[in-house]
């Protein structure tokens, strides 16, 4: 970096004048280093300039560039009428949990970010994100514009939420209706028994090599956060639930480890679901099975977007299946009301903007628009009315959010118990697609989890 | 990391004035005249830039970490962590109860990663020593040769470990396509590379392929230090191949060879991104390595406590095994030099 005169060189061989000119060169070198390394943990920190923000969103779209592609006119009429720039980052789901936490821990994140609504109140507990009261609360036009359930997910009950709903989402049974016809299935199923039986018959041997390729049923076996979600729906169903109502865990009791086997069944003894979903991680691979013929039904919460940038016409959409039909309460769960919610980092150096952009993806146009385009339901009563949701898949998404959807736990560790009931059940499928589950094996797995939950709190 | 250490060594050798006539300057100028030894500060302020940045780097860290290991830090004072609850040696407990689901995980990771880092050492090395030994002579292709096995080294570990994940895809990754369609192998029944028993084994394939290079590159420059006339004198005296690598390769080789298996274990006993880029943020209960594990317990349970103190006990382990092998080993092997 700093080369030294031809003359000092020769002082150096000599030994006599060498000293100085060194140390003044160390001591640069010195003060460089310094510099740069100052300089490197500085360039971490988005730049806090007055007219631009910094703005992290979930992958809501086929792909991180479909998601930033459907969200810049948003962010473009934002900037046309504010004047304000945002600088958008798409972060994927498997990332974004650890990038939040990470954020959290050095205080250098984002202006606005998404959170996934399940995570409302664990990160409400860290005190990172901008309490949604005054400003913040004007800009979004007050709670009222919002449908009741998605509020609530805001944060712990009682407590001034640290997030804004911003696009609602609900689980439902989605098929093939090509292969359901090729069965002589007429209508999609009701109970779990159902559920299982028309799996079966859809589990066929189509090219005569004596082993199953259309499968059932498809799921992402390898989703930590996919299975925890089943773990609390198949809970509910069969009378269980994730806590007791002092707050301590109980993902091995009974009706839980019943609810779980249930679903781990539909690959170890039911034997409708292929073996290798288990390797599966992501959810638009379990869409692509059921896009390609290869699984006839399969649980999601918004894969319209993927069906239309691949042309299929030939799906359907069911509630979820129960154990009973009509159920209501808490057997009658079918999903948990799922979303992507919005918070405002309490760092933020631009926090006026933030709170403006806040404002602005919230208000009715551009939750119309918005989604309308990943697919999903307004947060806002404004915008429900809609033409664009009054589908029967948005239906459908209505009525499951509205009667058969209960919040995940509002607890503080409700990060954690997703991690460990999604990873039990990860590894159970790994254990189906590789040899045999047991019974026994099911609730050791969920007494393991269970046990450093307890530990955790 | 064992250079520093290694260096460190040697610069405590050189600070005893009392009995080193010559501080400071290497043994072999024993004999020459002492030169007064000169009051300058040049020699500190030379290592000042890399005394601050190792401090920032790795001793700060190092401490943090160390500190974390002792109090309850959660999610809920992450961001106030200097005021998380000081809990002892709680933590440790928790760890290393053998009763509970913690310290069972713990001390079967412990064990597996110690096979794991046997299995992917050996291996390696022997690989890295057949190459280099194969390549020590002199024929046509040998460039080229070169540069082929150095191809894994030379990629970013991701890039070849993610190639490596897609191969190992049991529904349509390469290593069935070959193993199951091409050879009929397995019964037909495809099996699974990434889930169960067989992933322990596929993470072991894949560290070793990104670590035979090295232990390679490592050898081929040791063996070049050796004089072919030792070689040719052994022919002359009848000795056989085998005779001549057991007797002259490996003995001439001794020093490198202690440093290389010292860093080989130290990396893999440690690895993290082969696991973590072939199964994500959980690796399947098999093939669950030390520290994976430390980065589900921080990072998955968010019990960074607990990943701190599995982090402090992991440290002091390596640390003695470490001094035990610098002690035992590397000293005999300067002495060949």
């Amino acid at each position: 970096m700093h080369q030294p005169h031809p003359h000092q060189l020769d002082d150096e061989k000599t030994g006599a004048t060498m000293k100085n000119p060194l140390k003044v060169l160390s001591t640069l070198t010195a003060i460089a280093s310094l510099a740069l390394g100052l300089s490197a943990c500085a360039s971490g920190s988005p730049q806090a300039t007055s007219d631009t923000i910094t703005y992290w969103a979930s992958d809501q779209g086929n792909s991180l560039d479909d998601t930033a592609a459907k969200l810049k006119p948003s962010l473009d009429r934002f900037t046309e009428k504010t004047g304000v720039k945002v600088n958008l980052e798409v972060i994927s789901w498997t990332d974004l949990y650890n990038r939040i936490l990470t954020a959290v821990t050095s205080g250098d994140g984002p202006d606005v970010l998404n959170i996934g609504n399940t995570w409302a109140v664990t990160l409400q507990e860290t005190g990172a994100f901008e309490p949604v009261e005054g400003k913040l609360l004007e800009a979004v036009g007050g709670k009222d514009r919002f449908l009741k359930t998605s509020w609530s997910t805001g944060g712990a009950e009682g407590k001034t939420p640290t997030s804004v709903p911003l696009y609602g989402l609900a689980y439902n049974m989605y098929y093939n209706t090509k292969l359901f016809k090729e069965a002589g299935i007429e209508k999609a199923p009701v109970t779990w028994d159902e559920f299982v039986a028309d799996a079966k018959k859809l589990t066929k041997d189509t090219n005569g090599d004596g082993k199953p390729d259309q499968w059932g049923f498809t799921a992402a076996g390898a989703s930590v956060s996919a299975n925890s979600h089943q773990a609390f729906i198949r809970g509910l169903q069969n009378g269980g639930s994730l806590f007791d109502k002092d707050g301590k865990p109980t993902f091995d009791s009974d009706p839980q480890v019943e609810g779980v086997k249930q679903f781990i069944d539909l690959m170890a003894t039911d034997k409708v679901m292929s073996p290798s979903d288990a390797e599966i991680s992501q959810g638009s691979q379990k869409v692509d099975n059921v896009i390609n013929g290869k699984a006839a039904m399969m649980f999601d919460q918004s894969p319209l977007k993927n069906f239309d940038a691949r042309g299929f016409k030939d799906w359907g959409v069911a509630p979820m299946p129960m154990m009973q039909a009509g159920a209501t309460g808490a057997t009658g769960t079918q999903s948990h009301v799922a979303g992507i919610n919005l918070s405002v980092f309490k760092n933020s150096k631009n926090k006026d903007n933030a709170i403006k952009l806040a404002g602005f993806l919230t208000s009715d146009a551009e939750q119309v628009a918005l989604n309308k385009a990943y697919s999903s339901l307004p947060v806002v009563t404004g915008a429900s009315s809609d033409t664009a949701f009054q589908t029967a898949e948005v239906k459908a998404k209505n009525d499951a959010l509205a009667n058969h959807a209960m919040p995940m736990p509002l607890i503080a560790k409700e990060g954690q118990m997703e991690t460990l009931t999604g990873t039990a059940i990860k590894n159970l499928f790994a254990k189906a697609a590789t040899g045999s589950v047991s019974d026994a094996d099911i609730e050791a797995a969920l007494k393991d989890a269970n046990n450093q939950m307890a530990a955790a709190q | 990391m064992s250079h520093s250490a290694l260096d460190s060594g040697t610069a405590a050798k050189g600070s005893k004035p009392a009995i080193d006539p010559a501080p400071g300057r290497p043994r072999g100028a024993i004999g020459q005249p002492p030169r007064k030894p000169r009051r300058s500060f040049l020699p500190y302020g030379l290592i000042l830039p890399a005394a601050i940045l190792e401090i920032l780097i790795h001793i700060g860290p190092m401490l943090l970490g160390i500190w974390i290991a002792f109090i309850s830090l959660t999610q809920l004072n992450l961001t106030n962590w200097l005021n998380a609850p000081f809990v002892g040696l709680q933590n440790f407990v928790n760890g290393l109860n053998p009763e509970s689901t913690i310290g069972q995980a713990f001390f079967s990771t412990v064990g597996r990663t110690l096979g794991y880092t046997v299995l992917v050492v050996g291996f390696s090395w022997i690989l890295g020593m057949a190459g280099a030994v194969f390549l020590s002579s002199n024929f046509k292709g040998r460039a080229i040769l070169r540069t082929f096995f150095l191809v894994p080294y030379a990629l970013p570990a991701y890039v070849g470990t993610i190639a490596w994940a897609f191969m190992f895809n049991q529904r349509d990754g390469a290593v069935n396509q070959i193993l199951v369609d091409t050879f009929h192998l397995f019964g037909d029944e495809r099996p699974f590379w990434l889930l169960g028993q067989n992933s322990f084994g596929a993470m072991i394939v894949v560290n070793i392929w990104q670590l035979w290079p090295f232990a390679f590159l490592m050898l081929m420059a040791a063996l070049q230090n050796v004089p072919h006339e030792v070689y040719e004198a052994a022919a002359i005296d009848g000795a056989t191949l085998w005779q001549q690598f057991r007797t002259i390769t490996l003995p001439m080789v001794r020093p490198a060879n202690g440093v290389l298996l010292m860093v080989m274990s130290l990396w893999t006993f440690n690895q993290f991104n082969v696991p973590f880029v072939l199964f994500g943020a959980s690796s399947p209960k098999e093939a669950t390595l030390v520290s994976p594990l430390i980065y589900q317990n921080s990072f998955g349970s968010w019990n960074f406590g607990l990943g701190g103190a599995m982090s402090v006990l992991l440290l002091i382990a390596l640390f003695i095994a470490s001094v035990f092998y610098i002690r035992m080993v590397l000293p005999k092997g300067a002495d060949n030099d």
